[in-house]
């Protein structure tokens, strides 16, 4: 057996034994290998646009969900939530890796020095007004029931735009995809079971599970209104188009609350994209705050 | 060091590749685990091809440090390990071996891997349809207490007849 006495000497001794594992060291960029060429006719401007939009929702969903380790009602509830959040984080550091494989940093190398890896700058070293990901992500957890609520449409939506994507033209996005349709599978039928139980279960579960959905359900507005990307994209075989997922979308969230004998609120009427094109409320600048801050103090930090 | 590359010293880079242990499974090699993917030679570099089981292992940069450093210690000194993501890695790929050391290890191998088929993925609303056998006592009356475990590619299992708790790796 080859190991090393832990795993941060076997990462140090990697890398010279320079005791520097944290940031800054590229040790362990995700796309190591991996064939990176854009496919024929595609603006790689779009594509890296369209895989910070796929990974920044990812990763912003990613930290909420983390904010309910040591909270959680139960000890295999907590491993669920934090396994759930490490697999749209490891989706999201695939897609932040591909953008920054075609180029698409945005002002993140302003501020980042050249040895962090292109999805540590993204990650760490963009503002909230960079950010694509939509306000269904970033709306604080609320109690559990809303948690579930919002993990239920969130990956709803998720799993019905990766379905497609195992055949798009670009084959990191195809291969993303195909990785990722099985984690999202668990993640939303996870919060199915959950929304069933509480729904199903006492009175105060019941309200608290209906008010969760009635809380989430405005934030379906803007999911499925294309940008200008998704559209060249999905027109070039590349992307999805939101609006294509969306009778999908709420058929199967129909399913589950009437199940869970939750009334089905109204369908929001349709609003122009706000999240992915930079607008976003105030709670995401915090998030970024809490995620971003030692990274931006300690660019290089070693422990 | 060694100069050349050909077929014998080919097949020892495959064999130290193979005794390189999963940091979160070390009871199995990489091989084992079906993460292994190649080992071949390109010019007088060592290439090595892994696999994540999921996309948010946290374990692949050890893996590819662990890789390096057994094929140096072996007299390798040019080693490129590359990630593979298509096709995505599945629990079919563990073997035989693999699975004999994971019931050893108390662990419940997994299943055949569902059926991977186009288009939308149906809701699976009722208790998960996954079975196991206890691997103390090899009961099969064994029930789940949690899809997720202590790692992302493992669940948790309690068995009705012997009471311990197990984890299983689950079917993807």
């Amino acid at each position: 057996m080859v190991h090393e006495e832990t795993v941060y000497d076997a990462l140090d001794s990697a890398h010279g034994g320079e005791g520097q594992w944290a940031f800054g060291t590229g040790f362990d960029e995700p796309l190591a290998g991996v064939d990176t060429t854009v496919p024929a006719g595609v603006e790689p401007a779009d594509l890296g646009a369209y895989c910070l939009m796929l990974g920044d929702d990812a990763l912003v969903l990613a930290q909420r969900l983390t904010q309910w380790v040591t909270a959680a009602p139960e000890l295999e509830e907590e491993v669920a939530i934090a396994n759930t959040a490490l697999d749209l984080l490891g989706q999201s550091r695939l897609l932040l890796a591909r953008a920054g494989s075609v180029g698409v940093l945005g002002r993140s190398r302003e501020r980042a020095t050249a040895s962090i890896p292109d999805e540590d700058a993204l990650a760490y070293f963009r503002d909230a007004e960079e950010f694509c990901s939509t306000g269904l992500v970033e709306a604080p957890n609320g109690d559990f029931g809303s948690t579930m609520a919002r993990l239920l449409v969130a990956a709803t939506v998720r799993l019905a735009v990766f379905a497609r994507l195992r055949d798009s033209r670009d084959p990191m996005l195809a291969a993303i995809a195909a990785k990722g349709v099985h984690e999202l599978a668990y993640h939303r039928d996870h919060a199915a079971r959950w929304l069933l139980r509480l729904g199903d279960g006492t009175p105060e579960s019941h309200r608290r599970a209906q008010a969760g959905v009635d809380a989430v359900w405005p934030l379906l507005a803007d999911l499925f209104s294309p940008t200008d990307v998704e559209t060249r994209l999905a027109a070039a075989g590349v992307a999805v188009d939101p609006a294509d997922v969306r009778a999908e979308v709420r058929g199967v969230l129909t399913e589950v609350l009437t199940r869970a004998t939750l009334d089905v609120p109204g369908w929001p009427a349709d609003v122009p994209p706000r999240g992915r094109t930079g607008v976003h409320s105030a709670e995401l600048t915090v998030l970024l705050a809490e995620l971003q801050g030692l990274a931006r103090e300690h660019p290089a930090a070693t422990w | 060091m060694r100069a050349d590359l050909a077929a014998p010293a080919l097949e020892d880079a495959r064999a130290v590749a193979e005794t390189v242990a999963d940091p979160e499974l070390p009871l199995l090699t990489l091989a084992d685990l079906g993460v292994l993917r190649d080992v071949r030679t390109e010019g007088g570099t060592v290439v090595v091809e892994i696999t994540p089981t999921y996309s948010g292992c946290p374990a692949m940069g050890v893996m590819r440090a662990d890789l390096v450093h057994a094929l140096h210690r072996a007299g390798f000194a040019d080693v490129d390990v590359r990630t593979v993501l298509s096709p995505p890695w599945s629990t079919d790929w563990i073997t035989a071996a693999g699975r004999r050391k994971l019931t050893a290890g108390g662990i419940a191998p997994p299943g055949p891997a569902p059926t991977r088929s186009a288009g939308p993925v149906p809701l699976q609303l009722g208790p998960s349809r996954r079975t196991a056998e206890c691997p103390q006592c090899g009961s099969t009356d064994t029930e789940e207490v949690s899809e997720f475990s202590g790692t992302a590619c493992k669940a948790m299992r309690r068995c009705r007849a012997c009471r311990e708790p197990f984890e299983h790796v689950k079917e993807v």
